[in-house]
């Protein structure tokens, strides 16, 4: 199995051998991308050092995903990419042509918040609100992944947003309330 | 950041294509003019801290549609592609109930957001997390700038290597999957300009020595294409123990991935790694070579630790990772020899 495998590979990829897409050949020249965001599609031509995360913010003026630490560290800037959270920090803007990007912007619908959204209101899950918004990305996929079982489970696999204010307790609250509702939804 | 030309391969063959038109033949370091980049957890990084300084990137994600991105499990053991998320492995069924050493090794790893992001292909070949290495502001770091010397030594050096390192570089490696990997004697597929090639998992990362700045034995331009693991029914009786300052997201002081085969209740074969401790992914083979046919009862397991760290050799401020790296060991061998199964 595993060496037919890689005999499948290697043919195929002589018989796609082609060159690859360029997308500049001068590295300093803006590249032109399409990304889907919040189910609307936005054309832009920006240089391809963006990150994900400098594109929503100073591009596309979506600036509700926040920039933390900017290395991965803390989740401020944590986005769902075709449903599965992701760091928008950490990935250049021209990598997330193709996919779907969902930000804190795009959860609220009809005018409604998302009931994660609610449950970090009631349960006073923020002090001064900056990694919020990753906080809220992150527990909806965590309840999504079946992640948030039990109180041990979220905050093991809420780990990668860090809270400085440490509202822990009440973003576990937060969870835990919005879990059973976001199954109704 | 230094500006770079990002094309985007579909194929190894266009990812090889890519690179090669691209790069001299150069030996494959920090410093290569041509990289690929997956999950980008790492490449963004380094590159944000100036630390990699690639002037193309050649974006390989295209081959999730490949054998690359998938996973297979079947007679012949279990087929990674390098290309599949660390989550996504991690939470594998087949994965869990067969190789719990592999899973546990993905799951303590990073946070979900880079589960979900870094390819285990990139998984392998991060970079150390020393602070010496990351911070371009000190000038001595012989794996950034070869020659200049080894700030960590007489520095800061808490967080690094006792084991297989050199006069030149005290880094230790920082990853957990390449534990279980070296410790479950897989192989790794590497797509080059002259085709494919197969070597063992525990060849590919290469000691310090005199040249940290080789990190591996990949040539320049090669391409990880999967990791391959042998049928190893015991495995399922294995499992990953890492100590770490905090609870959860945060990189090993000290791990151990280990495998064992009981019979009788003797050991049969076991398989040892280590992290946390060593400068490359490191297999304790005289502890394995110990413990074979003895009885794992604690003072055994207290010699076969000995065994793991007698060539250990420690600096000023990480000569408590000996016996944290023993007392791991030992709590994971066990852990294992008292696994339900």
């Amino acid at each position: 199995m595993v060496s037919s495998v890689a005999m499948t590979l290697l043919e195929r990829a002589r018989a796609e051998s082609t060159a690859p897409r360029e997308r500049a050949a001068d590295p300093q020249a803006p590249v032109s991308m399409s990304l889907r965001i919040n189910d609307s599609e936005y054309r832009l031509a920006i240089d391809a050092r963006t990150s994900l995360l400098d594109a929503l913010r100073e591009h596309v003026g979506l600036t509700g995903t926040k920039k933390g630490c900017d290395h991965g560290q803390c989740g401020a800037c944590t986005v769902l990419m075709d449903g599965k959270r992701v760091l928008s920090c950490m990935s250049f803007a021209i990598m997330a042509e193709g996919h779907s990007v969902t930000t804190i912007e795009g959860l609220a619908k009809n005018g409604e918040l998302h009931p994660m959204q609610q449950a970090f209101i009631d349960h006073d899950a923020f002090q001064c609100g900056y990694c919020t918004p990753g906080q809220i990305m992150s527990a909806v996929a965590c309840v999504n992944e079946g992640h948030a079982e039990t109180d041990a489970d979220i905050r093991e696999y809420m780990s990668g947003n860090i809270c400085r204010c440490a509202a822990y307790p009440n973003i576990v609250d937060a969870i835990k309330q919005a879990k059973p509702k976001m199954k109704e939804a | 950041m230094r500006p770079f030309v990002y094309a985007r391969a579909d194929s190894a063959q266009t990812a090889l294509l890519a690179n090669s038109t691209a790069q001299p033949r150069t030996v494959a370091s920090v410093h290569a003019a041509s990289q690929y980049i997956a999950g980008g957890t790492t490449v963004t990084d380094l590159m944000k801290l100036d630390v990699m300084r690639p002037e193309r990137l050649t974006d390989i994600n295209s081959l999730e549609r490949t054998p690359s991105g998938q996973i297979e499990f079947g007679a012949r053991g279990l087929w990674l592609g390098a290309l599949v998320r660390m989550a996504q492995a991690a939470d594998h069924r087949e994965v869990r109930r067969n190789y719990p050493v592999i899973a546990q090794s993905l799951d303590l790893a990073a946070s979900p957001q880079i589960r979900n992001m870094a390819s285990l292909g990139g998984n392998v070949l991060q970079r150390t997390r020393c602070t010496y290495f990351r911070d371009t502001s000190y000038g001595s770091c012989n794996k950034r700038e070869p020659g200049s010397g080894c700030a960590a030594m007489d520095g800061f050096n808490r967080s690094h290597a006792v084991l297989g390192t050199s006069d030149h570089c005290i880094a230790s490696y920082p990853g957990d999957f390449g534990q279980a990997l070296i410790a479950l004697d897989a192989q790794v597929e590497i797509a080059g300009e002259h085709g494919t090639r197969t070597i063992p998992f525990a060849g590919l990362h290469r000691p310090p020595a005199d040249s940290p700045h080789i990190e591996t034995n990949l040539k320049p331009g090669e391409l990880i294409l999967a990791f391959m693991i042998p049928p190893l029914p015991f495995a399922r009786r294995s499992l990953f123990l890492k100590i770490r300052d905090r609870q959860s997201y945060e990189f090993a002081l000290a791990s151990a991935a280990v495998a064992l085969d009981l019979q009788n209740g003797s050991v049969r074969e076991v398989r040892i790694a280590l992290g946390g401790v060593s400068a490359l992914p490191w297999r304790a083979r005289g502890a394995e070579a110990y413990l074979k046919g003895k009885a794992p009862d604690e003072a055994t397991l207290n010699r076969a630790a000995e065994a793991a760290f007698a060539d250990a050799n420690a600096r000023e401020h990480n000569a408590f990772k000996i016996p944290l790296g023993k007392l791991t060991l030992v709590r994971a061998l066990r852990q294992a020899a008292t696994m339900e199964l």
